[in-house]
């Protein structure tokens, strides 16, 4: 579709003048928005902006290294984890804790990578989801992590309370403008890096192992290696999670969760970054928003709980979310299976060319 | 003790072993691993109990209509969720399994509620005999046992010398081959997952029986069930079975020694036999195609 005439114009941030105008509109939109946004759909975009990162992350390992995770609802504990008690336990100030449980993270998504060499397909997937569920149990055997009652997140503190210097983050505006520039960070990072030499690595790994393995590329290196970025990105997004929330135990990261994520990579559009931005938002919105509370919603809410009262249970309503996440899984691996960024990719040359 | 120890590991494992026959049938005819062979199961034993506890009939006129009920699930599934999709890749069949185990959970939460039930099994815990001194049986395992050992010759039996067996394997094999041959590919797809199905409802009406009922019971059995077929390799089925009986003894002994770390044993066994020996003890070995 568009024409690279060289190597640096394959490597830049912004393809052109236009994406890097709307893409600033697009930034001052989003820091502006806490001005005229109510409170409640500040902590929504804040729960939405850390799945990004985790999507993002997870795209890199299953979109562009083409390997699959059911396990990083383990990464994810993992972060959360590390960051509250590094900071309520070893008193580290939260903006070195929270790059700290990224790499701490990063390690166990490298000891992952390792069996993950000898695995493909649906072992990994197995392989991967049994992680999951054992860093579930481990973490909720230990008293230290506060065990099955949960751990209650500390107050968030970017300076070094040490030091008598402190800011704190006490309300979810304050915490919106920390979460975006993360977010921004990590999303710029995955752009870049997948315009090096190891993002190009990775690329190769997907479309044939053995292939890349023949033109040079280190696979034992590449594979641990996208697992431990992929990884990292899913620490970092835990951390900040445990924040937005607040209060956490083990059960909030099951291996529904894990489905969950891998859901936003896959309805978002495999190998692309703009692709789990879009599922990552499409479906937090319907998680936490849309569906939780669907029995509420105008015309449809007083159906379906006729509907459930006459044949189901009203209790039982909450699990319709289940339900539709289930058949947008399902549907759009039959009809889109590119995604939403498919779905793009075609509005978009549908008006490139017209009218033709 | 100790056989003590191993006899409940076989009882638990067999049906484990049960278990994983299930989706090692799908995994034989059509290469896909189905992540929602739990959640069918356990809308199917949902459907034993809802016959048993509102309609009052019999336990063997409810297992018959449970059975029946499983097979039309199986088929259903298989052709509303998986046959529309053309030409999927490895991880768009995993995604798709795992939609259908999301609706299928959401659907049992939504008609059965989220609470905890008991669901009467004939077979029960506290009817125990002593056939060796010390070593306590009871009916449960005793029901197990057979059903897993009359069910295992079966199938081998029924892959090894039927028409239907022998078709279902060359599908595995060559789906275009079978195809020229005169198998009709997608008759045997709905046989194998209806069957796969009935399997796995039979199992977890035993795992039922074990603990409670409610949406979420088989996930954990699943990923046991799934080390236990990786233990014996995923294309064998009696290697399937010892695999099980394998992984119930391994279970047992290791809960027995570090009670609080049993959860995690599933996973290591994964990782390991999955890193020394990926074909699985009894399986031929696996080479990968370029």
């Amino acid at each position: 579709m568009d024409m690279k005439r060289e190597y640096y114009e394959d490597i830049e941030l912004f393809s052109s003048g236009v994406v890097l105008f709307w893409s600033a509109a697009f930034l001052v939109f989003l820091f502006t928005l806490p001005l005229w946004s109510e409170s409640y759909y500040i902590y929504l975009l804040n729960l939405i902006m850390v799945h990004v990162i985790l999507a993002v992350g997870l795209n890199i390992l299953v979109g562009y290294t083409g390997q699959i995770s059911l396990g990083h609802a383990g990464f994810f504990a993992i972060g959360a984890y590390a960051t509250v008690f590094l900071m309520s336990y070893f008193h580290i100030p939260f903006l070195i804790a929270l790059p700290v449980a990224g790499l701490i993270a990063a390690f166990f998504g490298f000891l992952l990578g390792l069996p993950a060499l000898r695995l493909e397909g649906p072992y990994l997937a197995i392989a991967t989801l049994g992680f999951g569920l054992a860093i579930m149990h481990i973490i909720g055997r230990w008293d230290i992590f506060g065990g099955r009652m949960g751990l209650h997140a500390p107050a968030l503190d970017l300076g070094i309370p040490q030091a008598g210097f402190s800011i704190i983050l006490d309300s979810d505006i304050k915490m919106y403008y920390l979460i975006l520039v993360t977010t921004i960070l990590m999303v710029v990072g995955a752009i870049n890096l997948m315009k090096t030499r190891i993002g190009r690595a990775f690329v190769a790994i997907r479309d044939s192992d053995i292939a890349a393995e023949v033109m040079g590329v280190n696979l034992t290196i590449y594979k641990t290696l996208a697992f431990a970025v992929s990884a990292f990105y899913a620490g970092v997004a835990g951390g900040l999670f445990g924040f937005v929330l607040g209060f956490f135990d083990p059960f909030t990261f099951n291996l529904i969760l894990s489905i969950i994520f891998l859901v936003m990579v896959v309805v978002g559009g495999l190998g692309s970054i703009l692709g789990p931005i879009m599922g990552a938002t499409l479906i937090t919105y319907l998680q936490y928003d849309f569906l939780k509370n669907i029995s509420e919603a105008p015309y449809i809410g007083d159906l379906l709980v006729a509907f459930s009262r006459k044949w189901l249970t009203v209790v039982g309503l909450e699990n319709l979310g289940s339900i539709i996440l289930g058949l947008i899984m399902i549907t759009i691996i039959i009809f889109e299976p590119l995604g939403m960024f498919g779905i793009w990719i075609r509005i978009k040359k549908y008006w490139k060319a017209w009218p033709f | 003790m100790i056989g003590q120890l191993i006899v409940e590991g076989l009882a638990i494992g067999a049906c484990y072993g049960l278990f994983a026959i299930a989706f090692v049938i799908i995994y034989k005819t059509s290469d896909v691993i189905n992540f929602a062979q739990g959640e069918m199961a356990m809308v199917s034993t949902f459907v034993a109990y809802h016959i048993l506890t509102f309609y009052q009939y019999p336990f063997w006129l409810s297992f018959i209509l449970t059975m029946v009920f499983a097979v039309l699930l199986g088929i259903v599934v298989e052709f509303a969720f998986l046959r529309p999709a053309k030409e999927p890749s490895v991880l768009g069949l995993i995604v798709i399994t795992l939609g259908a185990e999301m609706f299928l959970m959401g659907l049992a939460g939504w008609k059965w509620g989220a609470e905890q039930k008991a669901f009467h099994f004939p077979m029960s815990f506290q009817v125990t005999h002593e056939p060796i001194k010390g070593v306590i049986i009871n009916d449960w395992a005793i029901g197990v046992f057979v059903t897993t050992a009359i069910l295992m010759v079966v199938l081998y039996l029924f892959f090894k010398y039927t028409r239907l067996g022998v078709a279902m394997k060359a599908t595995q094999q060559n789906k275009n081959a079978a195809k020229i041959m005169g198998i009709r590919v997608e008759r045997v797809f709905s046989f194998a997952w209806g069957l796969s199905s009935l399997l796995g409802a039979v199992a977890a009406m035993f795992f039922a029986a074990r603990a409670t009922l409610d949406p979420n019971f088989m996930m954990e059995p699943f990923l046991r069930a799934f080390a236990a077929a990786v233990l014996g390799g995923l294309m064998s089925i009696p290697g399937v079975v010892i695999g099980g009986g394998l992984f119930g003894l391994i279970e047992n002994f290791f809960g027995y020694m570090w009670p609080e770390w049993k959860p995690i044993v599933a996973f290591l066994v994964i990782i390991i036999v999955l890193c020394i020996r990926p074909s699985g003890l009894f399986a031929k070995h696996y080479v990968k195609k370029v």
